[in-house]
């Protein structure tokens, strides 16, 4: 083998690195704010809310858990407009992201809520709260608690899969890496350390998701 | 005139018809002790009171507010009826002073201070001021039923339900939780508890209430009730021939 | 300009379909093998062969498979050989699959009992024997429906060759988009095979496991 390897070309291309890392960095912190939350949301109607809702959140949820990240975003990018919905490619990407961690994320909190015990909803109703309040103060907090090493392991899963996005042309690190790749051949190079820095980039989600996870639950309580 | 007033309440589980028809009055102030074996009503009697359990005929009112199964009428029972639970259900992720609060703050939208102030007042009240920043985990099963007390006795109720509240304890926590409900009902609070625990349901209750095969079987201040059973069954429950 | 009917699109993506299944199987399969490589290494009682499990699992797991088929498609092109991309597809998927498989595995060995251990010891078993006869009979039961469930994202994962050019189902919705310019339909069209693949298998997995538990509270 006589290829020589080279990585002298990643100071020029400095800046798009940075930016594609952003970016990756805001799709996955946008995605798992608001997954998170339409998954909370989700797992209420599921494990909670009112009959008439469940089949719906069901389907979607059902849905998103049995087709490719990939078609989901291509479906939201190319498919919507030919409804009226013209998206940019971050937008888009964005959508995909919250959609798909949404409907992984209720499946796994609700499987938390479902583990609650039942005393704890009974201590909530004869406190006089409404069943929507002691989910609210009692019931969410250490139901998210419990499957909290699970929901990070989802995240994590996601951010991986935004890889993606590139393909519509969302300027993450992947792009990056394919520009590069692109204008001057070294391929190897360029996927290696995009790959280095997706590997690095999922061991400090795992940190600040253990991070959140001491700040918002105070105190061991699952039981 | 009574506060509680459970007319012909019935209740089944599929089939198996678990309450067949209880009339009991409750008058302000008394402390009732519910007794008998398992399976014989006493708990779902409770659960009952409190709207935990649906009922399939009959009536319950508390105060004049009824019994019925939409939000509005069950938030206004339960604001005046406080239960205890065999278990403690204290939320795991709060201090003890969050347990305290929280449906104060929730439902009654109290201010977060007039909260807390309550909050520390109850406490005192249950021996346990000193722990208002503890967590449920760092404290014992009676310190823990204590709080449980605290925490319904800041909704200010007018009864409180004590469902077998001293099972789950060791022997050597259970005096400490009675003192308590003791107190509670030499201060003139109206208590409805299921209990086994026959020398103190002597020495407190007013009235006794041995529920046998989802009825009242026999009912009665607890020197009758304890020292002349006339029935064979309660004879046999109470170990006496 | 050639009118395309719905039928038309339907038959072009089901004849992509194939490829999609076939390599489905073949990750699934492929992955199955080295993943029960990776399991007995990182169950082992040397150290190295248990650290060199787990770094090849945290790195397949810790890296987008994307970029593992880019590295796989271009990379190997380094050494010489000209990677079609069906065998880069191949590898990658097979290398990836292994890495979960190997780790939900794992996890179901170490389900078992220790007691199921001692015991087989006290008898005078070797490691090997205790594996054979009495811990992996047991592991691979409460084994079938995370498998099961995996075999899922192997599908899904698939969809991602296109991007290498490989042409599965994702990359004839791809192509027939470009002919048809109706990206609704045919992404649409093209979900729904995947969801016709993949939903089967999600809810068995569900299923088996539901069966499971029932049987362990049983016990």
């Amino acid at each position: 083998m006589n290829y020589h390897f080279e990585f002298g070309w990643l100071f020029e291309y400095y800046p798009q690195i940075v930016k594609g890392i952003a970016i990756t960095i805001q799709l996955i912190a946008v995605g798992a704010i608001a997954g998170i939350s339409l998954g909370i949301v989700c797992a209420w109607v599921r494990a909670l809310g009112p009959p008439w809702l469940k089949p719906v959140v069901a389907a979607y949820v059902e849905l998103i858990r049995n087709t490719p990240f990939l078609i989901q975003l291509f479906f939201i990018f190319f498919g919507l407009p030919s409804l009226g919905l013209q998206l940019s490619e971050l937008e888009a990407a964005n959508i995909a992201m919250v959609v798909n961690l949404g409907a992984y994320s209720s499946e796994i909190i609700r499987a938390g809520i479902q583990a609650t015990p039942r005393g704890q909803f009974e201590a909530g109703a004869s406190l006089a709260m409404t069943p929507f309040e002691t989910f609210r103060h009692v019931v969410l907090i250490p139901s998210l608690q419990r499957i909290w090493p699970a929901l990070s392991s989802q995240v994590v899963i996601v951010m991986l899969g935004s890889a993606v996005v590139s393909q519509i042309a969302a300027e993450d690190l992947t792009f990056a890496a394919n520009f590069i790749q692109s204008r001057t051949f070294r391929a190897f190079e360029a996927y290696f350390v995009s790959t280095a820095v997706y590997l690095l980039l999922a061991i400090l989600l795992r940190q600040v998701l253990g991070m959140v996870g001491w700040l918002i639950f105070p105190r061991r309580a699952a039981r | 005139m009574s506060l509680i007033e459970i007319t012909d309440v019935r209740k089944s589980f599929g089939d198996n018809e678990v309450l067949k028809g209880i009339d009991l009055d409750v008058a302000p102030g008394e402390v009732i002790a519910i007794i008998g074996k398992s399976g014989s009503g006493k708990s779902t009697l409770l659960r009952c009171i409190n709207g935990l359990e649906t009922i399939s005929k009959g009536s319950i009112s508390v105060a004049g507010a009824q019994l019925l199964d939409d939000e509005a009428h069950l938030k206004a029972l339960r604001l005046k009826v406080g239960m205890i639970f065999q278990q403690f259900n204290l939320f795991p992720h709060l201090t003890v002073g969050g347990n305290v609060m929280l449906s104060q703050m929730v439902v009654k939208k109290t201010p977060k201070p007039k909260a807390e102030a309550m909050a520390r007042k109850m406490l005192e009240r249950v021996g346990l001021s000193q722990k208002f920043d503890a967590y449920p985990d760092e404290l014992s099963g009676g310190q823990q039923q204590r709080v449980a007390i605290a925490r319904a006795l800041a909704m200010q109720p007018i009864a409180l339900l004590c469902d077998e509240i001293t099972s789950a304890l060791d022997p050597e926590l259970v005096a400490e939780v009675l003192a308590v409900v003791r107190e509670l009902a030499a201060e003139g609070m109206t208590l409805l508890m299921v209990t086994h625990e026959m020398k103190f349901a002597r020495d407190v209750c007013s009235r006794v209430v041995f529920m046998h095969q989802g009825r009242v079987h026999e009912i009665g201040a607890p020197e009758e009730v304890f020292a002349n059973p006339r029935t064979p069954e309660l004879k046999q429950f109470l170990g006496v021939h | 300009m050639i009118e395309f009917t719905i039928w038309d699109i339907l038959r072009n993506l089901l004849l992509a379909t194939r490829w999609t299944l076939l390599l489905s199987l073949v990750s699934f399969v492929g992955g199955g093998v080295v993943g029960l490589v990776l399991l007995f290494l990182r169950i082992s009682r040397r150290r190295w062969a248990r650290a060199v499990a787990k770094y090849y699992i945290e790195l397949f797991q810790g890296t987008p498979l994307l970029m593992q088929l880019f590295i796989a498609f271009f990379g190997l092109g380094l050494f010489g050989i000209d990677v079609p991309a069906w065998l880069a597809a191949g590898v990658a998927l097979i290398l990836w699959s292994a890495a979960f498989l190997g780790e939900i595995w794992r996890g179901c060995v170490e389900a078992i009992a220790m007691g199921q251990w001692e015991a087989s010891a006290s008898l005078g078993m070797g490691r090997l024997q205790q594996m054979r006869y009495v811990i992996l009979p047991q592991a691979m039961r409460i084994a079938v429906p995370p498998t099961v469930g995996f075999s899922v994202q192997v599908i899904k994962g698939t969809a991602l060759t296109s991007i290498i050019g490989f042409v599965e189902l994702s990359k004839a919705g791809t192509v027939v988009t470009n002919a048809t310019f109706q990206p609704f339909t045919v992404y649409g069209l093209v979900a729904l095979i995947y969801f016709a693949l993949c939903w089967p298998l999600s809810k068995s997995s569900q299923i088996l496991e539901r069966k499971l538990n029932v049987a362990h509270r049983n016990h």
